[in-house]
């Protein structure tokens, strides 16, 4: 996602604003920690991110953040019920194995959840499919289907009625596209959406 | 060329001898330590490392004379993980060794003749209650961090849980909080390698022939067991030994066979095969769930942890470790954690230093500083 002028990326923002100051923050797929370095810099967080790449560890690890090997469909267990504040799942959620589980665990870990998802469903990928006849690949969903990280392919429409359908409460949903913020029919317009979530 | 000395410390003069876990007592008790770096004005720069099974006080830097560094020296030293621009690394040689602190060929002063078998049997808990004492010697009320790998490792752990108020960070390299059957069956093989050679004696073989025979075929199991199938098949292959074609005898044909020949036949002139059996012993007895859960046993830790293993280490596997963090993580310890893709076997903590010397460095920085990002 691209940044903005001020350095940090909009989704990061929206993040940044939905989180209390000295939150205990845990961020699941953290990469190399830029989301979490931001949430303890700029909002006094206590945070711990979990990722499955070793190379991005030794740069959390450089960040002098606290991370822990290990992927996300195993690692919430360890944790003992509303351990954190929130939990993240950015841009995470599309590569697990058993996301309903994950969004469930991370309610019982977390007061809070925040989850980002790609929207599959966005106008180009809908023209794409009709006209062309083809799995969409855009510059936002850029992969084959060969060789796509992603398992789940949700739009924002299916986030809600799964949230909905496991009793789960949205308290923010915000569309994004091109870094700014997409209020009119997000589900066809925004190539991202995040959520806040509770339980 | 940093050159160092090792230094001695004797405490624990009758009538104050040093308790074991086992009940009985011992005393005076001499440890041989190194240390590396300049403590600092308020002691607040010490790091104490621990050695594994066969290693000794002389962690880093050259003894005067020597061309071979100390055993950690690719960790230990200016710019190095264990940066000793910043850091004062200490290094003390376990209880139960051979290599300066009392251990078994040592002159029981009751008898004036060495302990042999009467030596007590000591514990991973002995090795750190001693190294406590070296710690008050040196007047130093908490350590920076406490690290080691595998032996190393646990002690560690238990400096963590026993003397909580003493440990800021842990470094916990390929080790475990258990001993599995595995590996006490393993350490049973070279126990009985060593106790079954004539020499042996019942353990009493000072000044006279040593068991070497037992104890190279011991330490022989020994390096098998650190290295992988993989690093074993990229080292020495199927490559014969100056032959051209099998021998069709007895001979040695295979360089992986003159390798271990070679080591052990080195090891055995540096090393007590009691000391290797008392040492043994002490790694199957630890179990630090013994009396309870491993979650309860953690619940006393206040310190920060760093985790490492390695994905090729069969001796201490991964999920060992693992089991570990997920007990710290339990107790909402401050926990991070990598599995390191290695090749090399239980070896790599030793030979995997770029890795390590990152985490390790950076991880250290944020001790320093004194930030908890994740803190309890």
């Amino acid at each position: 996602m691209p940044e903005n002028n001020t350095g940090i990326r909009f989704d990061h923002k929206i993040i940044l604003d939905w989180v209390a100051k000295g939150s205990r923050v845990l961020d699941l797929g953290c990469g190399d920690g830029v989301l979490l370095e931001l949430l303890i810099k700029n909002r006094d967080c206590h945070g711990t991110g979990v990722e499955i790449n070793e190379k991005a560890i030794y740069a959390c690890m450089e960040k002098g953040l606290t991370v822990s090997h290990i992927d996300i469909d195993t690692g919430l267990a360890d944790y003992s019920n509303k351990r954190f504040d929130y939990v993240i799942l950015n841009e995470s959620l599309q590569e697990v194995l058993q996301p309903r589980t994950v969004i469930l665990e991370a309610l019982r870990v977390g007061k809070k959840v925040i989850v980002g998802i790609p929207n599959f469903c966005h106008v180009r990928a809908r023209l794409q499919l009709f006209f062309q006849g083809r799995v969409p690949v855009t510059k936002e969903l850029p992969y084959e289907w060969y060789d796509t990280p992603n398992l789940r392919f949700l739009s924002l429409k299916d986030f809600r009625y799964f949230c909905r359908n496991n009793s789960i409460k949205i308290l923010g949903e915000v569309g994004i596209s091109d870094s700014k913020r997409v209020a009119f029919r997000p589900n066809l317009f925004a190539h991202t959406g995040l959520y806040l979530l509770e339980k | 060329m940093q050159i160092v000395e090792t230094r001695y410390h004797t405490f624990a003069e009758p009538p104050h001898e040093l308790k074991l876990k086992s009940g009985v007592i011992l005393g005076p008790i001499t440890l041989a330590y190194e240390t590396y770096g300049t403590l600092n004005k308020d002691k607040s720069n010490a790091i104490m490392v621990f050695h594994s099974l066969t290693g000794d006080a002389h962690a880093a830097f050259f003894h005067k004379g020597e061309e071979k560094p100390g055993w950690w020296d690719s960790m230990i030293g200016p710019g190095k993980g264990f940066d000793t621009d910043k850091y004062f690394v200490i290094c003390s040689n376990v209880i139960g060794g051979c290599k300066g602190s009392t251990g078994p060929a040592s002159v029981n002063p009751k008898t004036g003749k060495p302990f042999g078998l009467s030596f007590p049997f000591v514990t991973i808990d002995d090795m750190v209650a001693a190294q406590r004492h070296l710690i008050d010697h040196l007047g130093i009320k908490k350590l920076l961090c406490v690290s080691g790998g595998s032996m190393g490792g646990l002690q560690a752990l238990i400096w963590a849980t026993q003397y909580p108020e003493y440990v800021q960070s842990v470094i916990a390299i390929a080790t475990n909080t258990r001993h599995t059957a595995q590996q006490i069956a393993l350490h049973e093989v070279a126990r009985q390698a060593i106790m079954g050679d004539p020499d042996w004696q019942g353990g009493d073989y000072y000044g006279k022939s040593i068991p070497a025979r037992g104890l190279a075929l011991a330490r022989m199991i020994g390096h098998i067991t650190y290295m992988s199938d993989k690093s074993m098949d990229e080292k020495f292959g199927r490559k014969l030994i100056a032959k051209e074609r099998l021998g069709y005898d007895f001979s040695h044909d295979f360089e992986v066979e003159n390798y271990l020949k070679y080591r052990s036949g080195n090891f055995v002139q540096r090393f007590d095969a009691n000391s290797y059996l008392y040492i043994l012993k002490s790694l199957d007895y630890f179990d630090m769930a013994s009396e309870g859960k491993l979650t309860d046993v953690f619940a006393r830790a206040r310190a920060h942890f760093l985790v490492i293993s390695f994905t090729s280490d069969w001796l201490y596997p991964s999920y060992q470790s693992k089991e570990m963090v997920r007990a710290l993580k339990a107790n909402d310890l401050d926990v991070s954690d990598i599995e390191i893709n290695s090749s090399y076997g239980h070896d790599a903590f030793l030979v995997e230093v770029e890795g390590q010397t990152k985490l390790i460095s950076h991880f250290l920085t944020r001790m320093q500083k004194g930030v908890s990002h994740a803190g309890k």
